[in-house]
């Protein structure tokens, strides 16, 4: 066993590995101090996963807060250059409410942005880091990608109201089409012969026909490979610009390493107010959430008076500790008893010994309840280990 | 495999039925013992009864890759699973109840008991009133008879409940019925059998609504 599996934990080695994976693709590492002002948060709440914020006053006054997201950071001290790209990586605690338990938690996340003048090959190059990071923790992976132009197009289309758009947006999030189609229809956005959940099922070659009610819901019911729902999108007659883009994007994943893993999913929604184009949640079997979520965010930049495009992700670092864990049968592999008369040198150049060899080594009076250990071993008096 | 975590009780015995019939057998379910889980390997199915309420956090947390939830559950606790059916069973509705001729004064904070405080919470935002919850686990109607609250938010089935202590619903805030949830994850790495199951679900649905 080399001595950095010993010592490494395995989320360690998970996280210097994704950091050599960025770094090869000319990433550079971002560190962030633990504090932000509270004032970048509030402005951007929406943003942010849950806007329970830890905030303190700083010794000048100002409320500043511990920082619930990285991104934000990011994006402020980004300066802008035409024609370029700054790409930067991260592995930072972040400050959340943790969902069950209403207490404060301690979250690692990794995550790579990508801001300036994105285009085609930024945004494969981000999706393919994403994949490869998925792949980087477990072979069982899943990227699902979305694309909220043809989403919000359509929803564009439907002309909801905006109460009624927020709800079919989280109910798309769902994947709920009963519920998203009694919307539908109550809003009255069906077509005079259309009864959605018949068009849905359907599966009728005519898709150009549906009303942008029936296009969402069977766009929305074809989860799948890219070969498998690229089709059902053209005969949709979706947003054309859209479909290509995605359409190049995941022939280019599927030309890599990557290949089988990419799904077409287009209940991956992040807040639309924010991400626009490309978005994208990846999955690892194993762990009963998403553990990676990203997408184009163009839009926070414009909120934040940039003129830059930017996509990047981030990965959630806290599962990890559960689905890598490996269950170790022992402790320490010797636990080395010795006696109040045994003498110092003797013992310490024992020790030494042993951890010369590589092992590792508890020097005990006696042997402790809950220690588990390999062997156990005496110092005698005249420095000699024996067995025992 | 598939985890299947079905609601203890009446409603769980007719979901059984529904997933029988859709061809997802499991007839050792039926054996009396003490057994806590039932599995069929040919279909590749394994049943457990849980806690009605607690289904959702079984399937959330990915210990069951579906289940069967009612309505008001998943609007109380809002767990991150998909929704994908609608089982039409189970059905009643949430509804704001009060002793009869009660009258709202909308001037005074309205004093609310509920077992569902997130509902009770978001309807009433939801039209703007001030409202003071209290949180109750049993025996809701007691509440505005002994001037502990004005009003209710619980579930209304039959509503004889309510008759029989001079209450009578004010309004309804959503229909309930027992939804089929699946987690997230677990729908992505499975997916066939979810889809290919929640799709015989469907037809089953279809064929009692007939």
């Amino acid at each position: 066993m080399n001595q950095n599996d010993i010592v490494l934990k395995n989320e360690e080695k998970i996280i210097f590995l994704l950091r050599a994976l960025y770094a090869g693709f000319g990433y550079r590492q971002y560190k962030m101090s633990k504090f932000e002002e509270y004032d970048l948060y509030a402005r951007n709440k929406d943003f942010l996963i849950s806007d329970n914020i830890i905030t303190f006053t700083d010794t000048n006054g100002k409320l500043m807060a511990l920082k619930p997201d990285v991104t934000l950071s990011i994006v402020r001290v980004t300066r802008e250059q035409a024609g370029t790209v700054s790409r930067v990586f991260y592995d930072e605690n972040v400050y959340r409410v943790s969902k069950g338990s209403h207490a404060y938690k301690e979250i690692l996340q990794t995550g790579i942005e990508c801001i300036g003048d994105i285009d085609a090959y930024c945004v494969s190059e981000v999706l393919y880091l994403a994949a490869k990071s998925l792949q980087t923790i477990s072979g069982h992976y899943l990227l699902n990608i979305s694309h909220l132009g043809i989403v919000s197009g359509l929803l564009d289309e439907l002309c909801l109201s905006a109460e009624a758009r927020r709800e079919a947006v989280r109910l798309i999030g769902e994947k709920n089409l009963h519920e998203l189609t009694a919307l539908l229809e109550k809003a009255g956005t069906f077509g005079e012969n259309e009864r959605a959940t018949e068009s849905v099922k359907a599966k009728s070659p005519d898709g150009m026909n549906l009303t942008p009610g029936g296009k969402l819901l069977r766009i929305l019911d074809t989860t799948g490979t890219p070969a498998e729902v690229l089709g059902t999108l053209r005969e949709c007659g979706c947003d054309e610009h859209s479909v290509r883009e995605l359409e190049d994007l995941t022939a280019l994943l599927e030309s890599t390493d990557a290949a089988g893993h990419i799904v077409i999913d287009f209940s991956v929604i992040n807040d639309m107010n924010y991400y626009n184009g490309i978005v994208f949640k990846g999955y690892i079997e194993g762990v009963p959430t998403g553990i990676l979520s990203g997408g184009q965010y163009d839009r926070l930049l414009r909120k934040m008076g940039k003129r830059a495009g930017a996509i990047g992700f981030a990965v959630y670092m806290d599962f990890l500790e559960r689905f890598l864990e490996r269950d170790e049968d022992h402790d320490v592999d010797i636990v080395l008893l010795y006696g109040p008369e045994t003498e110092g040198a003797l013992l310490f150049s024992a020790v030494r010994q042993l951890t010369g060899e590589g092992l590792s080594v508890s020097a005990q009076k006696t042997l402790p309840d809950k220690l588990r250990c390999k062997k156990v071993m005496r110092l005698g008096r005249d420095g000699v280990l024996e067995s025992c | 495999m598939l985890n299947v975590a079905l609601p203890k009780g009446r409603l769980g015995e007719t979901v059984y039925d529904m997933f029988e019939k859709a061809g997802y057998d499991c007839p050792s379910i039926r054996e009396k013992n003490r057994k806590l889980l039932f599995t069929n390997e040919e279909k590749g199915i394994c049943y457990f009864w849980v806690k009605p309420s607690d289904v959702a956090i079984y399937v959330e947390r990915g210990a069951a890759d579906i289940g069967v939830a009612g309505k008001d559950i998943l609007l109380e606790y809002m767990p991150e699973v998909y929704e994908l059916l609608d089982m039409n069973i189970g059905k009643c509705m949430m509804a704001v109840a009060a002793p009869n001729g009660y009258i709202d004064r909308p001037q005074r904070t309205l004093r609310v008991a509920t077992k569902f405080e997130r509902i009770a919470a978001n309807y009433y935002a939801s039209v703007g009133r001030d409202i003071d919850i209290i949180h109750l686990n049993g025996s809701i109607e007691l509440a505005p008879l002994l001037g502990l609250s004005d009003v209710i938010v619980d579930i209304v089935e039959t509503g004889s409940t309510l008759r029989a202590n001079n209450l009578s619903v004010t309004e309804k805030i959503v229909d309930i019925s027992a939804r089929f949830i699946a987690n997230k994850a677990a729908y992505e790495f499975k997916r066939d059998e979810i889809r290919s199951l929640a799709a015989a679900l469907a037809e089953q649905v279809k064929e009692s609504t007939k």
